[in-house]
Parts: structure tokens; sequence; C-alpha cells
């Protein structure tokens, strides 16, 4: 089982509950602005604690109530990319790759991810500089070379014109297909979800 | 008139710089603390922490001062404490300057760092988290730097504060040539005396200029470290 989530947590005003149980390597969470999808996302990394459930992720339990688990967001690794980005505005595009670096990442080597991603060129920019796309495919080489055990993808495509938006798209595909990360993404668009997604929870 | 300060005004020069800076550099780590603190956590007693911290700012440095005696003096709780245990007198020492000074600098201090570690985003420290950072990393790499402006106005301001100080000084530790008569108070002390007219006027200059020296510094430092549309104040 790649996603095995079942959790009740706070969103706003409301209470969520949002439950996941998939071996597809792809999941989507899919649903109207609001649905707490967000929130779901941070709870999975660990920047929000849940009311109560279980998240499991491959072998690994990130959070349950039951056994008083609830792993440090460090312990959880997550490759998590947000929708806003959060690069680090006071450090180069190199420093904000290799923050999160582990040299165990066996699987992609620094050079290998910049040439994957096609940022090799930007090491020395800061990411003001950057545009949409290229910003994007930064925060997205930050998670990848944390050797991440799963990703968390926000929205990718937002902000992005067409034929950026694509290239973000046969990114995802590749990451998916070749590196074989379990990854969750949130999305509402319906294209997006059905060329990607093998599996789809929708939320109220 | 010379406009040359003489050596007696040299010593009071560097008197006050060596009480400023002292008072400055004592401050800074708990001043960056408790604006972190008041920034960041919600904890009980966080408004009275709030306002104690804000106390020597609304108290009249007389009243600093003499809070500063009782707490300080060689028969206070904590004077007598360091006397014992460090055979440290802070009364009518220098360093009794430098206590005064501090504490009317920290609020200042405070301030500043508090702002600057607000507009800190929080969400970059989420995001240094889940890259494997723990809290004490991502405050190192993240807050820290990002909050550097505002410890260079603080330090600044707190400095320039530090070098005004009169009230709270001149009550706890006195006004005591060589010891603890610094720019301000040896300005006051000038005006008492008949012909102190030049020597007020160079002081008074050399005050001004210092101060604008050490504004124009922090603002160079934050220049070099967050680009050109940074600024201290």
């Amino acid at each position: 089982m790649s996603f095995d989530i079942a959790v009740r947590y706070q969103a706003g005003e409301r209470e969520r509950e949002c439950a996941i149980a998939s071996t597809a390597k792809l999941v989507a969470v899919t649903g109207p602005s609001g649905a707490g999808k967000t929130t779901l996302l941070h709870c999975i990394a660990g920047l929000r604690r849940p009311l109560d459930g279980h998240i499991r992720i491959g072998d690994e339990t990130l959070f349950d109530s039951a056994s008083a688990t609830d792993l440090a967001p460090e312990r959880r690794r997550a490759g998590y990319v947000f929708q806003d980005l959060r690069l680090f505005p006071h450090m180069t595009v190199a420093a904000n790759l290799a923050y999160g670096e582990r040299r165990e990442s066996h699987w992609m080597r620094h050079a290998e991810a910049l040439e994957f991603l096609g940022i090799a060129h930007l090491a020395e920019r800061y990411p003001a500089t950057l545009s949409g796309g290229e910003a994007k495919r930064v925060a997205i080489g930050r998670a990848l070379l944390a050797a991440p055990r799963f990703l968390l993808l926000d929205e990718p495509l937002t902000s992005l014109d067409a034929a950026r938006g694509e290239e973000i798209l046969r990114l995802i595909e590749r990451i998916r297909d070749e590196l074989g990360l379990p990854i969750l993404l949130v999305s509402h668009s319906p294209t997006e979800v059905e060329r990607l997604a093998e599996d789809v929870v929708v939320m109220e | 008139m010379s406009a040359w300060p003489n050596p007696a005004e040299w010593a009071i020069i560097a008197l006050s710089l060596k009480v400023s800076l002292v008072a400055v550099a004592l401050t800074l780590p708990p001043a960056y603390a408790l604006a972190w603190l008041l920034a960041r956590r919600s904890f009980p007693g966080r408004i009275l922490l709030d306002a104690a911290v804000h106390l020597p700012l609304v108290v009249p440095p007389v009243v600093t001062g003499w809070l500063l005696l009782i707490l300080f003096g060689r028969t206070g709780p904590i004077g007598a404490w360091l006397d014992r245990t460090f055979g440290l007198v802070l009364v009518f020492r220098w360093t009794g300057a430098a206590l005064a000074a501090a504490v009317m600098a920290l609020p200042l201090m405070v301030r500043a760092m508090r702002l600057s570690i607000e507009a800190v985003d929080r969400r970059l420290v989420g995001a240094a988290r889940t890259l494997g950072a723990t809290p004490w990393r991502a405050f190192l790499t993240i807050t820290l730097p990002l909050s550097l402006p505002g410890i260079l106005a603080g330090t600044m301001l707190g400095f320039a504060r530090s070098l005004g100080e009169f009230g709270a000084t001149i009550t706890f530790a006195s006004n005591i040539p060589g010891e603890t008569r610094t720019l301000p108070l040896a300005i006051y002390s000038g005006l008492q005396l008949p012909g102190g007219e030049a020597a007020v006027t160079r002081l008074a200059i050399i005050s001004v200029l210092l101060s604008v020296a050490a504004l124009l510094a922090s603002e160079m430092l934050v220049r070099r470290s967050h680009g050109r549309r940074a600024h201290v104040l």
C-alpha cells in the first residue's frame, strides 16, 4: 500500500475528514477550493497536527493517534512542492537546492537532477529573478534532492502558461514513471488529474 | 575656542563609547531572545512580559534609575548577591552606567527585532523543516538571517539610546568624572559651570557625529547584506 491515510483535521473553521487507501503511484486529491486539500498536505508533511487518525505512506507510519506516533516534519522526509513554492529568498538557487540535499540520494545525483529539470544554468540566481516556470522547477528540484520518501505536489501547474504547464506535466510523468516515488497531487484541474493520476480522491 | 577636544574630553568620549558598546553587546542576545519569544510564541504571561520589556520606555528614566538602585544597589537583592558571588559592584561604577544604558536600550532593541522577526515568513520555516531541518537549524538558516536588518536596526537604536542615556544613569551610577560621567552627563555638568560653553559645544557636536556615524554604518551593513532597497529604519 503506498498511501494509507484516514485523518480528521481542522481546516479553517471546519473539521474535515479524509481517507485515502491506494496502491497507485500517483494519487490525485481534488475538490473545490476551501475543501481543505492544502491543509491535508500540511498534516501529511507534519506542519499541522491532525485531530486524530493515522497517516502511513509506504511502510512508514508518520502519524497515528492510537499509538501517539507523530514524527517531526524533518523526520518524515516529505518532498513537498508548495503551491507558493517557498523558495528561500536570501539564498541562491544553488543554496536552495543544497538546503535539504542528502548524499544518500542514490537514485538521483545533484548533476542528474539539474539536468533532469533543466535548471543547471540558474545556479547563481536568486529566486526573485526567476520566471514562474523556473521557480517551480527549482522547487521540485529542491524537494527531489532531499531524497524524499514521497512527494506532495500542491497545484503544480497554477500560474504557468500552457507551454510551461506542459513542461511541468511531462516532468511529473517522468518522476512518476522513472523514479517510482509515491506522489500525492492536489489539483482542481480535471485534465491534469485525468492525465497524471492512477487513483483519484474527491474532497467535498 | 578650539574645536578639537582636549584630553579630558577625549576620555569622556572613550568612556561613553565603552559604556554604550558594553551595554549594547550585553543586551543583544537577551533582546533577540525576547523579541523572538514575543513574535513567535504565545504563552501565559506574554502580555506581562511585553509590558515589562516596554517599561523603561514609558516610565520616567529617573524612576528606572531608582528601581535599579533598589535592585542592584549594594544592599539590593541582586546587587548584594552579585557583590557576594562575583565581587561585582555596579553602583557608582562605569559598569553601573552600562547596566542603566542597557536597560534603557532594551525596549527599543526588542521592538526593532520583533518587527523584523514577525516579517519573516513562517511558511519558509515550515519549508525548511520538510527539507530535513531541525527547529534549531531552521532558526539559524532562515529566521536569523532574514531578520538581520532588524538586528542591525535594533543595535543601532540601542547604541544611540545608550550614548544619550542620562536620567537612569545619573540616578543609579551618579555623575563621577572618569567613572560614570558619560557625554550627556558631561554636557549637563559643563552647563552648570561658568565658561563651560566651549566644552559643551564640542561634546554636543561629538554626540551628534557619533549618532550619525552609527546610523550610517548600520545602513551600509544592511545594504551590503540585503540589497540597495533595504533600510535600517
